[in-house]
């Protein structure tokens, strides 16, 4: 919405390449949901993560059936991948959020062409997310239970336990990244309705579009109400993880009773998410000719941003040895002597490679720009910030303080069939995104043109 | 109530400049309801058709405290009086534990009174309005800029408003039936 100073800056890449047009614009980013056929590339991509939502519902249809037994999770370790992947999940969610709303308020313009479906990554994140936790209940169809709710059992929630605060962070933070997603869609659904050949497309458009006009009054409600949305999604982006953490932090066992882990937790989600984001951006600039919109720009601030969160999650990584050290608690200097030397050190240097040795090559600038490096590098990081969950949930538990009490933690084929079942669920929505919504803020984009700059006289 | 058969006249402009300068001149000429359509929010327009207060902070603000105060009343009449529970001797009334969801209860409330809110006072959503009458207006999403004169106006007639909409130079001028 508010244009950068451009002036300042002149040796950036444009956030948006010259020659366009109001009308270019709308062309360009409506055609890829209007005109533009079917390609082959989508339906096999979208045939494939389709399929592994069906390997999905069946792992999901034979827990119901046979319950979480299925899974690796026993005691000591209780909480196995449900919670690994819950936490990696929603810490993706979370670069959405930052684009859309912190970006926003910082006036980074740049942001307006990656927030869409940056914050549709988020909700589809925060879906993968919220299964997990469900799945993990072992009746899930008593989810409601967590709610407060008035009911024969004259039962309530515990409000003192951390468990009960994620419920609230989690459903408003799903909440929020919905409605915020499809208040930042009115009026691209409006431009939708008004360019659809289509009869279907017209109704479908229209009825979600609500019938909106554009008007000045409108658009006057709509934008105060959209900074004011920006600035309840920043501190709540930045509760949601904190929350998450406290689900660790507020238990005694060693690795998780620290202070340091809200803020290395939220680093850490930002971290994982704008890595998402390259992983998404890359392919979908490059497939559909979107380079003059997601520019060289765009890939290279997000790899700054990982680059910065990479350094906050590794001084996350190094207190936490310190405090092992330091505090002079022999269960704490247990955990990090098991760390590196138990039977899951493998996965923790592999972590502290993929987390905070390989992300260095950030550095060099050419790599910044050169997407091939930024995907790969976005992998190995999400790779990374999945074992770190993987390393804090089940290193922790399967060691703690009595030695009669120790075991082993061996995730079965149905922990990681769920898992892969969700990243097919999480593909298969963007592609369905990307086919039947505008994956690029219409409206935003045009705002970015010089002239739509009022010029006073 | 019977309708006017004409929902007023619309003049139709080529950029944002063109459209604030129209919108001021109308403002000026004694016009006070008139409407003006964009396909990107464009920060002098609202002031230019003189709407200078929208209503949306204070919706929000309501809905804040409603959550934060529900959120946090919900929690002390439940942890003290429905339901009470002995952990170790710890107090019913604990009020740093119930911090977070009073947090989260006010920011769900805002958010929900912010968008619904938003909605209501846009009127939307609203199946049927007589500007989209007019074939051209499709354009009013993509990159054209529209200026309307209600016929609800004390100063409106359809002549004296037309000549008035055709001294500013507009593209086109249609009438909208309603």
């Amino acid at each position: 919405m508010d244009r950068p100073s451009e002036e300042i800056l002149p040796q950036q890449p444009p956030v948006i390449e010259p020659g366009y047009t109001f009308a270019t614009i709308t062309d360009k980013i409506s055609s890829i949901v209007l005109t533009r056929p079917v390609s082959n590339g989508w339906l096999i991509g979208f045939g494939i993560s389709f399929l592994i939502v069906m390997v999905f519902l069946y792992a999901v249809g034979y827990l119901f059936v046979r319950g979480v037994g299925i899974w690796g999770v026993n005691i000591p370790v209780g909480w196995g991948f449900a919670i690994v992947n819950f936490v990696w999940w929603i810490g993706i969610g979370h670069a959405g959020t930052l684009i859309s709303a912190i970006l926003l308020l910082l006036r980074q313009a740049w942001r307006n062409s990656i927030n869409r479906f940056a914050e549709a990554m988020t909700i589809f994140a925060v879906a993968c997310a919220g299964m997990f936790p469900l799945l993990h209940l072992g009746r899930p169809w008593l989810f409601y239970w967590l709610f407060p709710y008035p009911n024969t059992m004259k039962y309530w929630p515990q409000f003192r336990s951390p468990l009960v605060w994620d419920v609230f962070a989690v459903s408003t933070y799903a909440t929020t990244s919905l409605l915020f997603w499809f208040v930042g869609l009115i009026p691209d659904l409006a431009t939708l309705r008004d360019r659809a050949e289509n009869r279907a497309a017209q109704i479908v458009y229209g009825i979600l579009a609500m019938g909106w006009r554009g008007s000045a009054r409108h658009w006057s409600r709509y934008e105060t109400a959209y900074l004011l949305l920006a600035g309840l999604a920043t501190p709540l982006v930045l509760s949601v993880h904190t929350v998450v953490s406290f689900d660790f932090a507020i238990g005694i066992v060693p690795g998780w009773h620290t202070t340091i882990f809200p803020p290395y937790f939220v680093a850490g989600a930002i971290y994982s998410g704008f890595a998402m984001v390259l992983i998404l951006a890359i392919p979908i600039r490059r497939f559909y000719g979107l380079e003059d919109f997601i520019t060289e720009r765009h890939l290279e601030n997000s790899a700054k941003v990982m680059l910065a969160t990479g350094l906050i999650v590794a001084y996350g990584y190094g207190m936490e040895a310190f405090m092992g050290w330091y505090s002079g608690n022999r269960y704490d200097s247990f955990l990090l002597w098991n760390r590196l030397h138990g039977p899951y050190h493998v996965w923790y240097l592999l972590l502290l490679a993929a987390n905070i040795f390989i992300p260095q090559v950030l550095w060099i600038r050419k790599l910044r720009t050169n997407p091939l490096a930024l995907f790969l590098i976005s992998g190995v990081i999400l790779t990374g910030m999945w074992l770190e969950r993987f390393i804090i949930v089940v290193v922790s538990l399967h060691r703690d303080f009595l030695d009669s009490s120790w075991g082993m933690y061996y995730p079965t084929r149905w922990d990681w069939v769920t898992y892969i079942g969700t990243l097919g669920f999480f593909t298969a929505c963007m592609f369905l995104f990307l086919r039947l919504l505008p994956g690029i803020s219409i409206f935003e984009m045009r705002t970015l043109l010089p002239e739509a700059e009022v010029k006073s006289r | 109530m019977k309708r006017a058969p004409v929902y007023g006249l619309m003049a139709e402009f080529d950029s944002p400049t063109e459209l604030v300068v129209a919108a001021r001149k109308t403002y000026a000429a004694g016009y006070k309801r008139i409407d003006a359509y964009s396909p990107f929010p464009v920060e002098e327009l609202a002031e230019a058709i003189g709407f200078d207060h929208n209503g949306v902070p204070f919706v929000v603000l309501v809905g804040g405290i409603l959550g934060c105060l529900g959120g946090y009343l919900m929690q002390w009449w439940i942890a003290t009086v429905s339901y009470p529970v002995n952990v170790g001797g710890r107090p019913y009334h604990s009020a740093p534990a119930f911090i977070v969801v009073t947090f989260e209860m006010t920011i769900l409330c805002a958010v929900l009174a912010a968008v619904f809110g938003m909605l209501a006072l846009n009127g939307l959503p609203m199946p049927y309005h007589p500007v989209f009458n007019v074939p051209r207006f499709r354009f009013a999403t993509k990159d054209r800029f529209f200026l309307i004169v209600f016929s609800s106006d004390p100063k409106y007639t359809s002549t004296g408003t037309h000549v008035f909409l055709e001294s500013l130079s507009p593209r086109s001028i249609s009438e909208v039936p309603s």
